[in-house]
């Protein structure tokens, strides 16, 4: 029992790791809630979806083990994600003539 | 215990296709959502001021709180993981628990929200919101259909995690058999990705 035990434990990482985490994630929600207020014109909304950005990955990879995982999780992830930004591209791409 | 045990226990597990399954589905809630985002960011090309007035409005005080306390939950239930990982059955119980209460506190939030919103007048079909240009009637249009659709998500995943609570009680989940608390993790932790977006879109992009 004790030899079966190992394989589960192998991905255990302390609790400090994700303390670290969870106090990038507050600051940055506290940095875009107050960069929001300062205008950037056009970049408000490229600054406030790259801070979005940054957050899921750190949520992803780092909360949800996506980096522990199988490379099929994340290729799984990745292509998912990028046909989403094929559709947003084509969809402008389509828009943007009218 | 003896050998046969073992191979009972470990002949019919496969941790790693239970949470690739749950992967699976939950890409599926990404273009769930993600379909929702692509109309979002359409209509907001194309009535830009009437977004830009009609997200004035939003409370940005409550959007930031809810974005905190669904961050929070998010590590509570990542730790309740680790918890249960270690061995430590009490934290872990405890540290869902936690996870449910802000899951709870997010809606009693949205409930004011919207409680304020309605009577203001913005409520779908109002006299006062279909006297507003169509630019703002949308924008609250997808304000309720997504942060709406995403409140059912967080009942769901409460329900989900009340489950684990007393899958925790029970023993069923425990220190050698987690995989049922790490898919439930798993789609609290999407609830809480999606919200990260929805929050900048709503409230702080004006």
């Amino acid at each position: 029992m004790d030899d079966n035990k190992t394989t589960h434990i192998k991905h255990t990482p302390g609790y400090g790791i994700y303390i670290l985490v969870w106090l990038a994630l507050v600051t940055l929600t506290a940095l875009t809630a107050t960069v929001a207020g300062i205008s950037f014109g056009k970049f408000s909304i490229a600054v406030a979806l790259v801070i979005a950005m940054i957050k899921s990955y750190l949520v992803l990879s780092e909360f949800m083990h996506l980096k522990f995982e199988m490379k099929a999780f994340r290729i799984f992830v990745l292509v998912a994600i990028l046909f989403f930004l094929l559709l947003i591209v084509l969809l402008f791409q389509n828009y943007s003539y009218y | 215990m003896t050998t046969e045990n073992e191979v009972v226990v470990h002949a019919h597990r496969d941790d790693v296709g239970a949470r690739m399954g749950m992967w699976l589905f939950l890409l599926s809630e990404f273009l769930l959502f993600g379909g929702l985002f692509l109309m979002y960011s359409i209509y907001r090309y194309n009535h830009q001021h009437d977004f830009h007035i009609a997200a004035e409005g939003m409370n940005i005080f409550l959007g930031t709180a809810n974005t905190i306390i669904l961050l929070t939950s998010s590590l509570t239930m990542a730790l309740a993981i680790t918890a249960m990982q270690k061995g430590n059955k009490i934290l872990s119980l405890v540290l869902q628990i936690v996870t449910f209460l802000f899951g709870l506190a997010f809606l009693v939030n949205k409930f004011f929200e919207w409680s304020a919103e309605f009577k203001e007048g913005n409520y779908p079909g109002s006299p006062i919101l279909t006297a507003k240009p169509s630019g703002q009637i949308l924008y609250y249009g997808l304000y309720y259909t997504m942060v709406g659709l995403h409140g059912v998500h967080v009942i769901v995943g409460m329900t989900i995690i009340a489950f684990m609570i007393r899958f925790t009680i029970k023993g069923i989940i425990n220190k050698d058999d987690y995989v049922k608390l790490e898919n439930a993790g798993l789609y609290w932790h999407l609830v809480d990705i999606i919200w990260i977006f929805l929050f900048p879109l709503f409230y702080l992009i004006t």
